[in-house]
């Protein structure tokens, strides 16, 4: 049980990683790049859990990190399969074009 | 360990930046490879280095891997080569900054200052399978669905007719 880093720092960490994918998701209009700035939320929710944990000492942060992980793999497959999608039919990734996609 | 987090740290913040603000798509996906590995970094030196193995496994290798394929698959030529204008940053700047802020006052107002205490592999692996086990069955579950329900999306089946025609889109994207 060696003491390690401030938690408080890993949480302050944790909001500027999820500060940048915020602006950069609503930046952005390259359907990849959005994806990408999701996972740089769903990172940054993770390495805040994570740094609770390690200032409680109890494992549950880890545990939500599994789970947080689980659920942006699934995001991502889905993500990205609507990407190839939305090329095929669309012909470029700019997410303003979504309204023409009727279904 | 606190100069590593700091370094580590550093290192993600600007990487993470340039991912958001590159034109090309490849090299906005090798700064995210930067970032994750950084933050796994991080993950160290908060004493969670299950977490941090798992980030550079299944971020850095399995997730950005998809992110890759799916970028060769797509066939990028002249679209990728986004240009955003400065002022379409303006907007999202402000609403970034105002979040950081108020996350901010929230970690400061907290309790969540003082130090951390490292937490071994064997807790955490007796605490998925103990009390979190139903959560590992749903996790599971959701991974099919997510294998099943991508299958199903990218199903070439659902193509438009002549699918190797020029300009194929919908009939107002072929006009334009």
């Amino acid at each position: 049980m060696i003491a390690v880093v401030s938690a408080g720092h890993g949480l302050a960490l944790a909001a500027i990683l999820f500060a940048i994918g915020f602006a950069g998701l609503l930046a952005r209009r390259n359907l990849i790049v959005v994806l990408a700035s999701i996972e740089i939320m769903l990172n940054a929710a993770g390495l805040a859990f994570v740094a609770a944990g390690a200032r409680w000492g109890q494992a549950d942060g880890q545990v939500m990190f599994f789970f947080i992980l689980t659920v942006a793999a699934a995001e991502v497959s889905l993500g990205l399969a609507l990407a190839i999608s939305f090329r095929r039919y669309l012909r470029r990734l700019d997410v303003d074009r979504a309204e023409r996609m009727k279904g | 360990m606190t100069f590593l987090f700091y370094v580590a740290a550093i290192v993600a913040v600007v990487a993470t930046l340039l991912v958001v603000t590159r034109s090309n798509l490849v090299h906005a996906l090798l700064y995210l490879i930067v970032s994750l590995t950084a933050v796994a970094v991080v993950f160290y030196t908060l004493g969670a280095p299950f977490v941090a193995a798992l980030e550079v496994i299944i971020y850095a290798g399995a997730i950005m891997m998809l992110f890759v394929f799916a970028v060769i698959l797509l066939d990028l030529r002249s679209d990728e080569a986004e240009r955003v204008p400065a002022r379409a940053w303006i907007g999202p700047a402000i609403l970034g900054v105002i979040l950081l802020v108020e996350l901010t006052v929230a970690v400061a107002s907290s309790h969540s200052g003082g130090p951390g205490t490292s937490v071994p592999a064997q807790r955490v692996g007796e605490t998925l399978f103990g009390p979190y086990v139903i959560g590992v069955e749903l996790a599971s579950m959701l991974l099919l669905a997510a294998l099943v329900g991508a299958r199903h999306v990218a199903d070439r089946r659902d193509e438009p007719e002549e699918p190797d025609a020029p300009g194929n889109g919908p009939p107002d994207e072929a006009a334009s």
